[in-house]
């Protein structure tokens, strides 16, 4: 079932295009990473999926409701947590998230226990009666996370839910956006990309407003799939004598004897190579394939065209 | 909903020192007037005995607090309702309202009638001034209930235009300079018809005091009813449309 989609999505502030032609689907169950670098219209592109932002042109369906012409039956299926947790913070937790109950449309009878669920589920089940003004970074995010998911909508968008957080917190914060991903659809963006890894089940990288990459994580591991790997056959070793098996690319030069080879994915020659040095009677010191770390993929797509609008 | 965001809205003003210190200021402050006028009656009273028609005690004490008090809130009411969107959208908290299946006029009436909830307090306690009068003597319930339906009206047209003017800007203190400037203008304005006859019509008809001056005097018209009514509607009106392009454009 889809219960995000988006279509050729345009915004401009002003000359400035925040997202360009943007369009993607998800369903229940899936858990999509936004990446990008700053300024790249991750939080753009979430504010219109939250509906706190018009789209320039272009359409946004929650669950069959468009944000923009059925906007309160799209809200209502949405649990939004911005860039900024938005707390009050002269409230004590249980009042804030009774508010939020409230105004999620949660019947007064059933707040105190979608108040319950969403503290335990965030780690919260002591603090409800501290104000939120006297708690720490990293709880204000947890509260704001409760807030997002009291109402147990189907489509939850965090916007860098881990920012501020302790490792131990992260850690907690990734299994609750795993299991909210069993029965909801989240989307969130963040910087931290083995966050991505570890939580999301498909990748999206936005640069300059732009989808540059779009894969879910299984297949992820095939694009990231080595494409070279290093080989060290001692000082007696002939980097023109690699170069001559069918399917190296090129070899690069690391030291003596130390080389990069380079090969078409998933079109190994690494047995031929081995043959050749244990043929030539070189020392295989190492032969290791080069995985290209999702980081990579990051940086190669974020820098390739700087300078372009 | 809209009681939902009024209830809260209410609540919070309550937490924040500021309402305390406002309606504490106010009460001691007409106090003061209540005692002072309550003096000066006094001192007139046996010369009023033997005048034909001569103003009661509602004409001579009652009325003139109630008129002082306006006058107050005209600079009180702008620090109340400074915060309402300024504050709301400095915090991000806004973010929680546009997230919300709520309509915007939902939460600017939600928020407008917590704030009046407020004021309701306020003039409720500075009647209790007038009302102890009941235990000495007898009161012109009609003048004094005039009186009073329109310090509320005024004061909820105060809070009207200055909820607009909240949701201007991220400075709360901006907010509150700008609505006191606006409703100060609006206090004045029959002063150009002073001037030039010709727009004297017009001005009068604006000015806030002018409306607020008949009931005063006892005489409830429907037409100042209206107008207090059309001031707060488009006031709110404003504030939905300002709020609601803010979305479009940023």
């Amino acid at each position: 079932m889809v219960l995000v989609s988006v279509e050729q999505l345009y915004r401009n502030y002003g000359e400035h295009r925040a997202v360009v032609d943007l369009s993607f689907e998800l369903r229940r169950g899936e858990v999509l990473g936004l990446l990008g670098p700053n300024g790249a219209g991750k939080s753009s592109t979430m504010s219109i999926l939250s509906g706190n932002l018009a789209p320039s042109s272009g359409r946004v369906t929650i669950a069959g409701f468009d944000i923009l012409d059925q906007p309160n039956e799209a809200k209502a299926r949405i649990g939004y947590l911005p860039e900024v947790p938005p707390v009050h913070t002269d409230l004590t937790v249980d009042e804030y998230l009774d508010y939020a109950a409230g105004l999620h449309r949660v019947p007064r009878r059933a707040r105190r226990g979608a108040r319950e669920a969403a503290k335990s589920r965030c780690g919260l089940s002591d603090s409800g009666r501290r104000l939120i003004g006297n708690l720490s970074k990293g709880y204000r995010q947890r509260v704001g996370i409760a807030q997002a998911i009291i109402h147990n909508p189907p489509v939850v968008i965090l916007d860098e839910p881990t920012v501020g957080l302790d490792p131990i917190q992260v850690r907690e914060i990734r299994a609750l956006i795993g299991e909210l991903g069993k029965e909801h659809s989240v989307i969130l963006s963040t910087h931290i990309l083995p966050e991505v890894l570890a939580t999301c089940t498909h990748v999206k990288i936005i640069h300059h407003g732009r989808l540059v990459f779009s894969e879910d994580i299984a297949h992820l591991d095939d694009r990231l799939r080595d494409t070279a790997f290093v080989v060290d056959a001692g000082p007696a070793a002939d980097a023109d004598a690699f170069a001559a098996i069918a399917g190296v690319l090129t070899v690069d030069t690391l030291g003596p004897g130390r080389f990069r080879i380079h090969h078409a994915a998933n079109a190994s020659p690494a047995p031929e190579v081995a043959q050749l040095a244990v043929a030539r009677g070189w020392p295989l010191n190492e032969l290791s394939p080069e995985r290209r770390t999702l980081e990579q993929v990051f940086v190669d797509l974020t820098t390739a065209d700087v300078g372009a609008p | 909903m809209i009681a939902h965001i009024a209830w809260r809205e209410f609540r919070n003003l309550f937490l924040s020192p500021l309402a305390w210190c406002v309606l504490a200021v106010v009460q001691f402050l007409l106090a003061f007037i209540f005692l002072a006028q309550l003096e000066n009656f006094q001192l007139v009273q046996s010369r009023l005995l033997a005048m034909e028609g001569a103003p009661g005690v509602t004409d001579l004490v009652a009325t003139p607090v109630l008129t002082s008090a306006t006058t107050l809130l005209l600079l009180v009411v702008p620090l109340l309702t400074m915060r309402m969107f300024a504050e709301e959208r400095r915090s991000g908290t806004l973010r929680l309202l546009i997230s919300a299946p709520v309509s915007l006029y939902q939460v600017v009436l939600g928020k407008y009638l917590g704030l009046v909830g407020l004021l309701l307090v306020m003039v409720g306690m500075l009647l209790l001034m007038p009302l102890s009068l009941v235990l000495g003597t007898s009161l012109d319930w009609g003048k004094l209930a005039a009186a009073a339906l329109g310090l509320t009206l005024m004061i909820s047209a105060f809070a009207a235009a200055g909820l607009f003017m909240s949701t201007l800007t991220v400075q709360p203190v901006v907010a509150a300079v700008s609505s006191f400037g606006l409703l100060l203008l609006l206090w004045i304005i029959d002063w150009a018809g002073a001037i030039n006859q010709q727009f004297s019509e017009v001005f009068s008809y604006l000015s806030l005091l002018r409306h607020y001056e008949s009931m005063v005097q006892g005489v409830f018209s429907s037409a100042d009813l209206a107008y207090y009514l059309l001031f707060i509607v488009a006031f709110l009106g404003l504030a939905v449309r300002r709020l609601d392009a803010e979305r479009l454009q940023r």
